[in-house]
This record gives structure tokens, sequence and C-alpha cells, in this order.
């Protein structure tokens, strides 16, 4: 990836940045300044917002002919994501065995290396998921628990 | 809007041919399909080519003109458009033509396909594949394009109860079917088993549930139906199409599941003809995974969702059962060269409604049907053909 491109997307890569539409008050990832729902009015409505990390597993693979780049993972866990907010993410899962991810597992964010070094030169880093065993399954408003990743 | 018959037709075998370069695979089948046609290039309005990837693949960009060039279309300057919609290119690129055919704007046209798959690695044709669904937030992340369709084969197991042996048996017939295609990449049949038991690429989907990423060509001659008269091939007329687009990433659907655009391409396809599913007596679905040919049924209407997988178990989609689904061997068999397969496609329902189809005839095929998709079908084109 060039550095340009990697830079622009630094903050939806780094810290979960995505949008929020005062119109039809949604929340969208990655960052839109558009929101396809709200049409035209949404324009200028687009806030940043950053999401909390947290979410839950809709479906998962265990990928084992890795993606270019993904080949020191070995045989490894990508699941699409629903975050809390409620746009969904496809992102690695990391630090589980990757056969026992399963759908409706809660997860969140970690801040890990993406990819090895590119042709430019650079690291690439950005946001994976753990699974977060410590919040129970139907204990949505739990949010007192030390956050132990950050 | 007119009738517009195809009039001809040429494809080279699908694999690895290192022999041959992209332009050699446009002009061998270009003049095929014009020799077919009884045609000369000075009754060529058009070229349309259909090209996913050349520029990652060939370095080679603007190649609808390297292909006018090379096929000796530059002497009369006959405008040439390249169509790009990842693996939908050749179906979209027939479309464009059939198009401005139908719109009256040109008479004849010559729609190619061509792509060379296997002049890079094999790593590296994968990231090109995977360059059809969205690169920045679902390759880039680590998902390959296989990965994705392994989250729609789970997320469709968990839904319907689909087993691995129904996928299985996809395969098994599509290379079953392929063993009658001379034109096939591999022209040899496998069972289940062997499907079942392959290497696993990304749970859950096999090595032999994956179609291959090909070189080949394929290139088809369009003609207004009343201007055809005068050349000497009876036509098989294109009598529907439709066109549809979806997210670009499979995250951002409401079921994963599920491919909407195809069903939605279907529908405007059978709007414009006047025609049902049941009417249909065979179809040439994108089987770059065994659960997209799954799905594709399903969401063409040929089955109901959740049962196109048991009917692919019970043999309903073999030749001879209920509807023939993929007689050419499909992408898995046949062979999946991005900008060529919706265009060989187009040729398996030709050669079929024309007769000629040898071995693997669906005998008294009347009207055929192709579904060409591109990405995690974020666009989906549909063609409708009818023997004249």
């Amino acid at each position: 990836m060039s550095v340009p491109r990697f830079w622009r997307e630094l903050d939806s890569r780094y810290n979960l940045i995505g949008s929020y539409c005062k119109i039809t008050r949604t929340y969208h990832y990655p960052k839109r300044s558009f929101n396809p729902d709200a049409g035209r009015d949404s324009i200028g409505n687009m806030v940043d917002y950053q999401f909390k990390g947290t979410g839950k597993i809709i479906n998962s693979t265990v990928v084992h002919q890795a993606q270019t780049g993904y080949e020191m993972f070995g045989p490894y866990c990508m699941a699409i994501i629903e975050l809390e907010e409620g746009p969904r993410i496809t992102s690695q899962i990391v630090d589980y065995e990757p056969e026992a991810v399963k759908p409706g597992m809660k997860v969140k964010s970690v801040f890990r290396k993406l990819g090895e070094d590119s042709e430019s030169g650079i690291l690439h880093y950005g946001t994976k998921f753990i699974i977060d065993e410590v919040q129970e399954e139907d204990d949505d408003d739990n949010d007192n628990l030390p956050d132990v990743e950050l | 809007m007119r009738d517009v018959s195809v009039i001809g037709i040429g494809i080279t075998k699908f694999g690895e041919l290192w022999d041959m370069s992209l332009r050699e695979l446009g002009l061998k089948t270009g003049l095929a399909a014009i020799s077919d046609a009884g045609i000369t290039s000075k009754d060529i309005d058009a070229l349309y080519i259909g090209n996913m990837a050349a520029g990652s693949t060939l370095q080679q960009e603007h190649v609808s003109a390297l292909i006018a060039d090379y096929c000796g279309l530059t002497s009369q300057n006959v405008p040439a458009t390249r169509v790009e919609a990842a693996s939908a290119s050749g179906g979209l690129a027939i479309r464009q033509a059939y198009m401005a055919i139908s719109g009256g704007f040109i008479d004849v046209a010559v729609v190619g396909g061509a792509e060379k798959m296997t002049d890079v690695s094999d790593s590296e044709s994968s990231y090109t594949v995977s360059m059809g669904s969205d690169e920045q937030w679902e390759s880039q992340a680590g998902a390959t394009f296989a990965s994705l369709h392994a989250m729609i084969a789970q997320s469709h197991m968990d839904e319907f109860g689909t087993s691995r042996e129904e996928l299985s048996a996809v395969s098994e017939k599509n290379h079953y079917h392929a063993s009658m295609n001379p034109m096939a990449q591999f022209p040899f049949q496998i069972n289940g088993d062997a499907v079942s038991n392959s290497g696993m690429v990304s749970s859950p989907l096999r090595m032999l549930d994956c179609a291959p990423n090909s070189d080949g060509g394929a290139a088809v001659v369009l003609c207004a139906t009343e201007k055809a008269k005068k050349f000497k091939k009876k036509g098989v007329r294109i009598i529907g199409s439709g066109q549809a687009s979806d997210t670009l990433s499979l995250h951002h659907r409401e079921h994963i599941n599920r491919l909407p655009a195809i069903g939605i391409a279907a529908k405007r396809a059978f709007k414009s003809c006047g025609k049902k599913a049941s009417d249909i007596d065979l179809i040439e679905v994108h089987d770059n995974f065994t659960i997209s040919e799954i799905i594709a049924l399903e969401e063409i209407g040929i089955f109901k969702r959740g049962k196109a997988a048991v009917m692919s178990l019970n043999g309903e989609t073999r030749l001879g059962g209920k509807i023939a689904v993929n007689t050419s061997g499909g992408l898995k068999a046949r062979g999946h060269a991005p900008g060529a397969t919706g265009i060989a496609q187009i040729i398996e329902i030709v050669q079929q409604l024309r007769g000629e189809a040898g071995d693997r005839q669906v005998e008294g095929a009347k009207i055929g049907m192709t579904e060409n998709h591109g990405g995690t079908a974020a666009t989906a084109v549909v063609h409708i053909l009818e023997a004249e």
C-alpha cells in the first residue's frame, strides 16, 4: 500500500473512527461523508465518531491459504463482526483458537500489526479483535470492567 | 428496441496457456467468432472487450485498443471499449453491446473476453481476484476471496442445514459435465468424496470447491436480428438482459448467505422478455465457489431458498435432471478466466440452443440463461437466450 494511502486511512484503521449521521442517527464504518440512506441531506451532517470497539461475531472462517502479507499468521480466523453501534466490519480474530470462534461471541478491538513490511518499507498497524471472554453473553450493560487491552 | 442475435462464437480451451499472450487470445477467438458468423472485419461496427485484471497481471491497461490493433480493426478505426466489473466483465461487455445494438446505434459488434491469470504467481493471482471485493476493508484486513465465500457458505449451512456432501455434489456434477466438453480446463470426473477430502482453503471451503484462476479467451458476434439474415449463420436470440449492483463489501449486507443482486438482475431479465424461471431449459451460473452455484439458483428462483443444495445432491441440476446447470463444466471445471467467463457462458448456451453441444447436449433445449457476477455479487449480469 502506498504511503499517502495508508496515511489517509490512519484514523479509521488505528482508532476505529467512523461516522455518525445526524439525519438518520445511525453509525457508519468506515468513514463516509454521504449516507446512502439519507441521501443528499446527509452531506455536512456526517460527523466523526470513535467506535467503542465492542461487538459480536456474525460469522467466521479459518483461513488456511493466507492472504498476501498474512502468511506469518498460519491458519487464522477472519470474521464479520457487528459493532455495538450497528455497523459490521471484516476483521481478523487473534489470541484465540481459530476453530473455536463461533457466531454470537463477544469481541473487542485491539491495536495490532496488520501485515509485513510493505514494498514502500512501512509497517502496517491497525485494528483486530479478540474474544472478550470477561463480558457475559447476555450482559450488554456491564461497562464497569477494566479495559485491560488499553 | 431491436432484437439482437448471437451469430458467431469462438473460444479457447481455458487453463495455463503460457504460450499465448492476451493479444493472441483476443485475435484467435475474435477470428473464430467472425468466421463462424460468416462476416468480415468490414461488417464490424464496434468491439467490446471484457477484461478484469490486465493492469495487475500484465501491467497493461488500454487493452481495448491493444486487441483492436492486433485484430486488424484499427485500420478501419473501429471503436473499441473495455468493460470491467471484476469477474462479471465478460457478461457486462455482452450487455453493453446488446444495448448499443438494441438501441439502434450499431448493427454488428464483436464482444471478446480475455484474461491472463497464470502469468503471475498463485498468490498474486489470488490477490488480484480479491480486488473484486473491497480491497481496502476486506482484502487488506486479511480476508481472501475464498474466505468471504467461506463465511457465505458457513452462514448458509447454519441457516438452511446445507451439508458438506451437498457442496461436494455441485463440484462433482460440474466435473462430470466438463468431461464432455473438449474446451474445459479439467475435462475429467471426480467423485464427491474427493471434494470433501481435498485440502482446506478457508473453512468450510476446500480446494475442490474453488474455481481455478485461468487464462482464456472467448468471443461472440452480436448482430441486430433484422440485419442477421444476410449472414450465413442461424442465430440465437438474446431475449432478456438484466443487471444489478450491491454493496461492494459483503459485511454491509443484511444477510451474508444471500447474493440479492443476482435475483434482482434475473427479475429484470425475466421482465424484459416476459419469461419466468420455470421456462428455462438450462442455465450457466457463476460457480466461482460451490456455494455460489447453490445461492445463484435460489436467487434466480430455479429452486426455493434453502432447497438448491439438496436438489443438487439429488441430481436435479445434472444433465437429464430437472434443469441442466453448468453443462460447460462451469467455472469450476471449464475454468475461470474472469474477463472471458461471462462470454464463455453465452457460448455454451448458444452451442446448446444450436444443438451443437455433442455428448452434453440438453435434448430439446429452447431457452437458456446465463448468470455472471463480480466480487461477492456486487455486480450481477443475467441474460436469457432463445433458439430461433
